[in-house]
């Protein structure tokens, strides 16, 4: 146990070497749990109470933020895309301009953000209370899997929720810009809706549908590990918390662009 | 029977164990007894397999549990019931449902039976009629009860009582000393249990255990501790501070 000190040059490159050695263990740490986590998905008895309760947790208590938030993008999308687009003439592209910013990009991961916000965080924090207290624990020693009971509900029910989450926050989108383009600075809604079927395919709706899938996934997947990896007492909960927002944000927007990249 | 062998633990440069060594004999009641920090708690997690030992090993009727994992863990696990330090209720569900949740997930009984079994369960901790409430609406005292009956209700070949009664009243602490007495006689689990509650546990422990300083430094009936020679001992039963010499 007796260590000689290290010569002073050594010293950064140890620290190097054991940060570098830390991160790679969490990563290790970090996949090894979703995977554990869809082993208890796929093997029985599947915990449908769990699961519903999860869809209400995720879902339901996220759905006034997402109304509030998409009625407000769209009539955003709607008055800044009139404002360039009447410089051009081209007004009439309202309505696909609109639908596609939000079903592509904005619907997605403007939802998860929101949803990461309101329901993530409480995820994060109902689980780091449930470790601190030695629920989990108690599950353990009951013999019962806490992955069944915590993780994996929490993941699929965000794998069903977030596509439906972003459906909604794209339908009262679209219907913002509508407010605004059509009701208020006077375009035809046949104009509107007519060129918006034009343009908008299939595919765009899918690569969005993609999106909001992954997103369900990455942000179930980081709040409830971060609440399952707490550190100490209401400190620990309070950054596990903050954590799980940040670090969900900021995959959502890298996960976005390389989505954006490989999806036609 | 539960055997520990040199059990070692350190947290960072903190050890707490350092070799314990203890056995449990099957059907008895043991208890632990020890300073405050001292790693009591610590030495039952590593009995239940939420922890695992830097050196020694636990022998659970011969299977060494300290280096099983997941199903074969799960399979000894079964045999257990456990009533942690701070109750660790499910704040989700009401106490009743706690009670019912392993009949209900691990024995999967049909569900006139646990409703049964709960209210049995409940009436003995004495707590007819407060199922309905949940974890925290309940006392400190409820609490802890309704931890007592959701390890025993599965009736468990071994039980760990991890403090059951440290903060209820006098009353109280011997209620539950006497309910577990009562359960110990009708089912012949084998407990092992960590208290404060001296002298009280002197009357329902079959053997007594001191841990200091990451051992068990004396171990035996409860006479036995009582009329110890044991400088440790002698103290802490007292309830003389350590550092003073004297007793
Ligand atoms: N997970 C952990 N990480 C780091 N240190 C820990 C951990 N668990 C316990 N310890 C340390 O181990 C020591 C023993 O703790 P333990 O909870 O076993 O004490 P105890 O004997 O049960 O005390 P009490 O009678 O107050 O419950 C303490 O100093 C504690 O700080
Ligand atoms: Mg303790």
């Amino acid at each position: 146990m007796t260590e000689r000190p290290l010569p002073l040059p050594l010293r950064p490159l140890d620290a190097l070497g054991g940060w570098t050695l830390e991160v790679v263990e969490s990563l290790g740490r970090f996949g090894t749990f979703l995977a554990e986590a869809l082993v208890a998905l796929v093997s029985p008895p599947f915990k449908l109470s769990a699961f519903l309760d999860r869809i209400h947790y995720i879902g339901y208590r996220s759905l006034l933020i997402i109304l509030l938030t998409g009625s407000f993008t769209g009539m955003v999308l709607g008055l800044q895309v009139y404002l360039t687009l009447v410089r051009f003439g081209s007004e009439a592209y309202l309505g696909p301009a609109v639908a596609l910013s939000l079903i592509r990009e904005l619907g997605p991961v403007l939802s998860a953000l929101m949803v990461t916000g309101r329901a993530g965080s409480a995820l994060t924090a109902e689980i780091g209370i449930m470790r601190i207290t030695e629920q989990i624990d108690a599950l353990t020693v009951m013999a019962l899997n806490p992955m069944r009971y915590l993780v994996a509900p929490s993941i699929l029910a965000g794998l069903v929720t977030f596509p439906l989450m972003t459906a909604l926050f794209n339908t009262v989108g679209i219907f913002g810009g509508y407010l605004v383009g059509v009701e208020l600075l006077g375009l035809s809604q046949g104009t509107y809706f007519g060129e918006m079927q034009t343009f908008v395919d299939m595919k765009d709706i899918m690569t969005g549908f993609w999106k909001s899938l992954s997103f369900g996934v990455i942000v179930t997947w980081v709040c409830t590990y971060k609440g399952f990896h707490v550190g100490h007492g209401a400190e620990g909960v309070a950054r596990a918390t903050t954590d799980a927002v940040v670090l969900s944000s900021v995959l959502i927007l890298v996960w976005d662009y390389f989505m954006g990249s490989i999806l036609p | 029977m539960i055997l520990v062998q040199g059990l070692t633990k350190s947290f960072g440069r903190q050890p707490v164990l350092r070799g314990l060594d203890l056995e449990v004999p099957t059907g008895s009641i043991t208890v632990i007894i020890g300073r405050s920090g001292g790693g009591k708690s610590v030495f039952l997690k590593h009995l239940i397999g939420l922890l695992r030992p830097d050196a020694g090993r636990v022998l659970v009727d011969g299977a060494q549990i300290t280096g099983l994992r997941g199903r074969a863990l799960d399979d000894v696990r079964r045999r257990y019931g456990v009533v942690f330090q701070g109750g660790a209720l499910f704040d989700s569900m009401s106490c009743a449902d706690n009670v019912a949740f392993p009949l209900r997930e691990r024995l999967r009984l049909p569900r006139p039976e646990i409703t049964k079994r709960v209210e049995a369960a409940l009436v003995a901790v004495g707590l007819e009629g407060m199922g309905a409430k949940n974890p925290a609406e309940v006392s400190g005292g409820m609490r802890k009860r309704v931890a007592i009956a959701r390890a025993l209700v599965t009736e468990p070949e071994i039980v760990f009582f991890d403090e059951p009664t440290t903060g209820l009243d006098p009353v109280l602490v011997n209620t539950i000393h006497h309910l577990i007495l009562d359960l110990h006689r009708r089912y012949r689990f084998t407990a092992v249990m960590v208290s404060h509650e001296i002298p009280e546990i002197f009357e329902i422990a079959d053997t007594v255990a001191m841990l200091h300083e990451g051992r068990i430094v004396e171990v035996g009936p409860p006479a036995a501790i009582q009329a110890s020679q044991n400088r440790v001992v002698r103290q802490f039963i007292r309830g003389v501070p350590e550092n003073s010499e004297g007793a």
